[in-house]
């Protein structure tokens, strides 16, 4: 093993590179060591060198693809400590007879790089965008600071853009990592510091926080959307970010009240509730898409969506839970909150394959009441419950299942009838209406709801014995 | 009225326009010191709101005050918003502010009609002029064109923006007569092609160093689920536009419930899906070869909202398949459904150094439940993946993820926002 330590820059790694090959060291024989983990100047302050000059008498010459190079001062930047493995793997075997590699991208080193690569440009895609400078008066006149938290070690790479966009005003970029400086004469990076050197919020970035909620329009919510584009990650540093959670909790208010002001206007006498009108003919999509418009009871005013079921249209398993929560609400599927989550991993431990099931809710619109900036879950009363059962049983009748799956009481009292209590008879099959048997486990939301922290293994435990009935069915 | 009540409205009112591209323009940069601002080519999405739409561009409405009063439009006379005027300076302050600190890429500026098209037209490029002239901004610039306005200053507003751009508002002219009544879908239709002819030019005498005009282009919008017109309506409207006009986006914009609604539009919510499939419509014409007869036709006008439009077309069209991972040309890897342009470039080249085999696929991360029945690899038979099955359709729908057509094409940028 021989160790070669350097400066964690492409370049300085590129020489050791170098030498490591004309030893003919295989990948397994060196250990990559860096000198310091604070970020240094790239190669770009340093100057350039190829792989083709360094005219060592003795040398033998290694050429690897420009895409390489390219590619590599990229991958460079990632925080990951095997970044150099890879790199000096990839040289090597290009070395040796694979010397199209990079062309054949399923190969897990080259996708590996290929996936470095991308979440580095994305990082430095990411801190263009995130960057919010603050205003600070110093003795050196006015200067333009931010505080960043970069995913990767990508300061000084992108110092540059700034300097092209911001050159006629003085600015830094804190950083844990390094920070940039800008006198609009010269670029210095210099090392990392912490949040508190950063300058704290002001006046003017109330009217960036106006405008974005101005810009917002509650009546098309997508937050997955925007949690793809704008990573949680980043909201520390974001002023805007603070509005989001006030933003979603009033949007279906707002655009309930948007649109009932409207509806007031023309036909005062529509639409407190409308009895379900199911399509006559037509496959499940359009079973669904008339559910979106459902307003056989009141529940659909002050919800986001209609949350109809999803899986497979001949499961043999259909699952009923209660009602969509919160998350489920914004997203427009049913089980993907905490609930259906713990649900899941329960799925899971009892070897339950997920994706064999059609999930559903026995009330397919989230009833709430609002609690400071949250929504709080509300039990639907027996005549939602009755007045949304016409979508449960169209479902049913679609995927005619051979075993439901009752999570909770609600969804009990819906499949099975009233009058079951579900700490009664849970773990058991219960004939229903529809000649098809119920399995009633515990609900999972209880499980979540469960104060006592001391019980919470077994009830799991528990739960998944339930729902392992479910997995003896499936292989009957 | 303080500036951050202006602000609140005006930002408001302009929201409903769904363009906010900052890419295609030529690059620049305040390396000399003098300027303020750069642009790279590629936009950047500077925050994104909880309706999962992307806040690249300050998008403000000069006024939104107007004459006009079409029936869609939060601002139109009729209309009983709360209403204000940005001053010239207040726009150019705004933009310079914001812009310093990063927020933005530049301003999208729009206006209602005060007094006459003429006037207001002047209204929105001196500000662009001010911007350009006296701060030397050299961010980006759309300025939305008024097609009353004169030659003359359509050729002004073109020469301080990126892009300009006049909406086409509504996919038909009947549509157009039912809610718009001052519109004129001709005279919209005219002051395109002229805009079309400028921006040739401009690129033709580029040389001779002519004065540029709008190098970004131009592009529309049209407003869905407003009037009863169908995708096929849409999306030939759409074709005929990019054909004609050369334009560089059309942004198809699901008519939103809004404030003090007018009685004769719909009162649902936005038709969300039919937006997105439109969208991706829009791509498989545009970067996949596909025509749009493929996608719609008199006798299905409307696109499935179940699944998207390419995976539609590969069950409508099962006969085509499968396709030999290792042989197909490129033109026909595009038309299975899962693989973006980007992927499909990728399989091309790994393919001639060595055979590809299903799991090559699985490791590149495609979806093997999407792809598996329409392709087949030596290692793989689509058979078992319910290539002829009755309910393979079933099996899609509902979509587990909107995106999930393009994830791999246009990684960056949303359909929304995005452009390849
Ligand atoms: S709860 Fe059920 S019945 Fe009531 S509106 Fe929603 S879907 Fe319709
Ligand atoms: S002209 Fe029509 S679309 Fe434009 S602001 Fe006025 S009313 Fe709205």
């Amino acid at each position: 093993m021989v160790v070669f330590t350097f400066a964690p820059t492409f370049s300085a790694w590129k020489t050791k590179a170098r030498l490591a090959l004309q030893q003919e060291l295989s990948p397994q024989d060196v250990f990559w060591k860096e000198e310091s983990s604070i970020d240094t100047f790239p190669d770009l302050f340093l100057g350039e060198e190829s792989s083709e000059k360094q005219p060592a008498a003795s040398a033998k010459t290694f050429r690897v693809p420009r895409e390489f190079l390219t590619l590599g001062d990229v991958v460079a930047c990632h925080r990951d400590p095997s970044r150099w493995d890879l790199l000096y793997r990839l040289v090597w075997r290009i070395n040796h007879g694979e010397p199209h590699l990079l062309d054949h991208t399923p190969d897990p080193d080259v996708h590996d790089l290929l996936l470095k690569e991308r979440a580095v440009s994305r990082d430095v895609h990411k801190m263009r965008a995130f960057i919010r400078f603050r205003e600070v008066a110093t003795d050196d006149g006015m200067w333009h600071v931010a505080w960043f938290e970069p995913q990767h070690h990508i300061v000084a790479r992108n110092a540059p853009f700034f300097v092209e966009r911001f050159a006629s005003i003085k600015w830094s970029i804190l950083t844990p990592d390094a920070c940039a400086h800008w006198d609009r004469k010269e670029l210095r990076i210099s090392p990392g510091t912490t949040r508190d050197q950063a300058p704290a919020a002001d006046a003017a970035e109330e009217l960036w926080k106006t405008y974005y909620r101005a810009f917002f329009n509650p009546a098309r919510l997508k937050p997955s959307m925007m949690r793809k584009e704008m990573s949680p990650y980043y909201w520390n540093n974001l002023p805007e970010a603070m509005l989001i959670p006030t933003l979603l909790a009033e949007a279906a208010g707002r655009t309930a009240t948007m649109v009932a002001a409207s509806q007031a206007k023309r036909t005062p006498e529509l639409v407190e509730s409308t009895p379900i009108r199911l399509p006559t003919k037509g496959d499940w999509p359009a079973l669904k898409e008339a559910a979106e418009s459902c307003r056989a009871c009141p529940l659909w005013k002050n919800a986001t969506c209609t949350v109809f079921g999803e899986g497979p249209l001949h499961a043999r398993v259909l699952v009923v839970g209660e009602q969509p929560g919160d998350q489920e609400d914004l997203a427009g599927r049913p089980f993907v909150g905490p609930a259906g989550q713990l649900f899941d991993r329960a799925l899971q431990t009892a070897g339950v394959p997920r994706d064999h099931l059609y999930v559903t809710n026995a009330v397919k619109h989230f009833k709430w009441t609002p609690q400071g900036k949250r929504r709080l879950h509300q039990k639907p009363t027996s005549r939602e419950i009755a007045a949304c059962r016409p979508w449960l049983t169209a479902e049913i009748d679609h995927v005619k299942p051979k075993l439901l799956v009752c999570l909770g009481s609600t969804a009990v009292h819906s499949v099975v009838g009233n009058g079951i209590k579900v700490t009664q008879d849970r773990g058991q099959t219960l004939p229903t209406e529809f000649g098809i048997p119920a399995l009633i486990p515990v609900h999972p939301s209880s499980l979540l709801r469960q104060p006592d922290r001391s019980r919470e293994a077994a009830d799991f435990a528990a739960f998944v014995a339930d729902l392992a009935k479910i997995q003896d069915f499936l292989s009957k | 009225m303080d500036l951050s009540r202006k602000l609140a409205i005006l930002a408001d009112a302009a929201k409903y326009d769904a363009s906010c591209a900052s890419s295609g323009t030529t690059r620049r940069d305040s390396r000399d010191g003098k300027g303020l601002g750069s642009t790279t080519g590629s936009g950047i999405c500077h925050s994104y709101t909880p309706d999962g739409r992307c806040v690249s561009l300050l998008k403000l409405l000069l006024t939104n005050y107007c004459i006009y009063d079409c029936l869609y439009c939060i601002n139109r006379r009729s209309s009983n918003v709360p209403r204000a005027r940005f001053t010239v300076d207040e726009v150019v302050r705004l933009t310079i502010d914001f812009y310093r600190r990063n927020y933005i890429e530049g301003l999208f500026l729009s206006s209602g009609i005060i007094r006459t098209p003429e006037y207001t037209m002047e209204q929105v490029i001196a500000v662009a002029k001010k911007l350009r002239t006296e701060h030397h901004f050299r961010g980006y610039i759309h300025l939305k064109t008024i097609p009353e306005a004169s030659v003359d200053l359509i050729a002004e507003a073109g020469r301080w923006a990126d892009r300009v751009s006049i909406n086409i508002e509504l996919p038909t002219s009947v549509d157009l007569e039912r809610l718009a009544p001052q519109k004129n879908f001709s005279a919209i239709d005219g002051a395109m092609g002229r805009i079309r002819q400028r921006i040739d030019a401009a690129k033709d005498e580029a040389q001779f160093k002519a004065p540029p005009f709008a190098p970004a282009g131009q592009s529309t919008q049209m407003i869905v689920g407003a009037t009863p017109a169908t995708d096929a309506d849409i999306l030939s409207q759409a074709s005929s536009l990019y054909q004609r006009h050369r334009l560089k986006r059309v942004y198809y914009s699901a008519f939103s419930p809004i404030p003090d609604a007018s009685s004769h539009l719909p009162l649902v919510a936005p038709p969300l899906v039919r937006e997105h499939r439109l969208y991706q419509a829009d791509w498989l014409l545009r970067f996949y070869g596909f025509e749009q007869k493929e996608l719609v036709d008199p006798q299905s006008p409307l696109l499935d909202l179940g699944v998207d439009p390419k995976l539609a077309w590969a069950l409508k069209n099962r006969h085509l398949f499968p396709v030999d991972l290792n042989k197909a040309p490129r033109a026909l890897l595009l038309r299975v459904p899962g693989l973006g342009v980007r992927m499909v470039d990728r399989l091309v080249t790994a393919r001639r150094w060595q055979a590809l085999r299903i799991q090559d696929l699985a490791r590149l991360r495609v979806s093997i439940k999407k792809v598996g029945p329409f392709v087949e690899t030596t290692d793989h038979n689509p058979r078992h993946y319910g290539l002829d099955d009755d309910n393979l359709r079933a099996r899609f729908a509902p979509p587990p993820e909107q995106l999930s057509l393009f994830t791999d094409s246009a990684p960056e940028a949303s359909v929304y926002s995005g452009e390849l």
